[in-house]
């Protein structure tokens, strides 16, 4: 069964939200995500200062099958991005939620984000 | 609606991840991919083949048959002997690739794709002459693959000495296995050294079984199609519909090993032909750069396309991407470097000599 962290907030995509303050987030990948993606190879993060706009592309991650884009879920300004999941993606993997990709400040716009209740509930139905 | 072979509930209970593949549902894997790669590199790995195609010709004309539908020359394979070739069309093409054992004095068992099976029917069919019998018996075979360096020393546990064939592309016909009769084959996908068994649908739970369970100390484990496709490319085994297509000459795809144009007239021969000298050769990239590439990717040589990659990935063993492209004649020389465009990026990549791997 697929790990679900309280205190973090989920996307519909498989992102987990973690609010550093008001104006700040942190950003990774759930562990149902890492589970269904299957070994990472290649992580492609964005750069800091880059623009975040909710709902596009920010970033991708390769398992060995396959590419998988990772949608913001905020718009605001990265502010910065975790290296060392560069030479070792399976960090990923191995903890989902320890492994930060990007933190984004001055963020304006928010999606529409679940709570860990609603994001197992979530699981359950469309997973 | 996707058939499921003889081994379905063993993959559901080994927790494999089902997909759908060539009409099949079939793993894409069980532990992981890069665990159930390294698996068959170091120690050995099970794979359900099922899916795949058999073929039998049998009668006075069968060898005469073979050897005008396929590009390699059969007139010298012996009995208990297996050998590759490309099956062409008539414009020098690939219809598909294949295997062919020769079980009889005039019967020959040919192994084919499974996402080519009804093509490759069907076409074998519109050529058959003279007094030769074809039949379709992909449905009463299953196979399963052991591959890896542990391989041998598995089948030895549950199979006497003359069951298990010694030269590679050699076989044994109605070998023994914990008493299951099967073809035991020494071949494979891999670049490993292993064995394909095949057996009565009825029997392969079974024969899957007496294998995990006389492996589970060789440090044996079940694995999907995902690393049966990371396998083969690291070895740099063409792939049906990647390396080679009805638009891709055998020569082209570089297999040149079984195409044979000095025997008498087969199908493609002139096409074949036609096609020299050739303008495209298949070679290998390994990334140099950050990025994995895979098929379907323009390769440039300083801003100029050159070619496509007609397969690649990360290669769990080797510890980094490959790639294989049909690139033009002219800019084949290993150590060339080129850059091979992945989702509007362009990734450094340098010709090298294939395979990437080999076995030790």
């Amino acid at each position: 069964m697929a790990k679900v962290l309280e205190g973090l907030l989920y996307t519909k995509t498989h992102e987990w939200i973690k609010m550093l303050d008001e104006e700040t987030v942190e950003i990774g990948l759930t562990d149902y995500a890492q589970s269904e993606l299957g070994d990472l190879v290649f992580v492609n993060l964005p750069q800091v200062g880059d623009e975040a706009v909710t709902g596009e592309s920010i970033a991708d991650v390769e398992s060995v099958k396959a590419v998988s884009d990772i949608y913001s879920p905020v718009s605001g300004r990265v502010s910065e991005v975790n290296e060392d999941l560069l030479d070792a993606p399976e960090i990923i993997n191995e903890d989902a939620y320890a492994a930060w990709m990007f933190r984004v400040e001055n963020v304006t716009e928010k999606g529409d984000w679940m709570d860990a209740a609603a994001y197992e509930q979530y699981l359950a139905e469309e997973a | 609606m996707e058939q499921k072979t003889a081994l379905y509930d063993r993959h559901v209970a080994c927790g494999g991840k089902i997909v759908s593949f060539a009409g099949y549902l079939l793993p894409v894997q069980y532990s992981g991919v890069i665990a159930e790669h390294m698996a068959v590199r170091t120690k050995a790995g099970l794979f359900d083949v099922s899916h795949m195609g058999e073929v039998v010709f049998e009668g006075p004309d069968a060898l005469a048959n073979i050897s005008y539908l396929l590009a390699n020359d059969f007139a010298n394979l012996a009995i208990g002997r297996v050998r590759y070739s490309p099956m062409c069309n008539i414009s020098g093409g690939v219809v598909d690739d294949l295997i062919v054992y020769r079980t009889g004095e005039t019967c020959y068992y040919v192994v084919v794709n499974a996402a080519n099976r009804h093509k490759d029917v069907a076409w074998i069919q519109q050529h058959l002459f003279g007094d030769v019998q074809f039949t379709d018996i992909s449905d009463q075979v299953a196979q399963i693959a052991l591959q890896g360096p542990e391989s041998e020393a598995i089948l030895r546990k549950v199979a006497e000495e003359p069951c298990i064939p010694k030269k590679y592309y050699s076989f044994v016909d109605m070998g023994l296995v914990a008493g299951i009769i099967c073809m035991v084959s020494r071949t494979g996908y891999t670049g490993e050294s292993g064995f394909e068994l095949y057996c009565r649908p009825e029997d392969a739970a079974t024969l899957w079984d007496v294998l995990m369970d006389a492996g589970k100390d060789n440090g044996l484990i079940p694995c999907g199609l995902g690393a049966r496709d990371t396998l083969r490319l690291e070895a740099a085994m063409p792939l049906y519909g990647h390396e080679m297509d009805e638009d891709i000459s055998p020569l082209e795809a570089g297999l040149d090993f079984g195409v044979k144009m000095n025997k008498l007239d087969f199908i493609g021969k002139s096409g074949i032909a036609k096609r020299l000298p050739l303008t495209r050769k298949r070679v290998g990239l390994k990334v140099t750069g950050r990025g994995i590439v895979r098929e379907e990717c323009p390769v440039y040589l300083a801003e100029k396309e050159i070619g496509k990659t007609t397969s690649g990935t990360h290669c769990p063993y080797l510890g980094y991407p490959v790639a294989m492209a049909l690139v033009s004649a002219a800019h084949i020389e290993p150590g060339t470097q080129v850059e091979v465009e992945v989702r509007g990026r362009k990734v450094a990549a340098e010709i090298v000599e294939l395979p990437f791997y080999k076995k030790a």
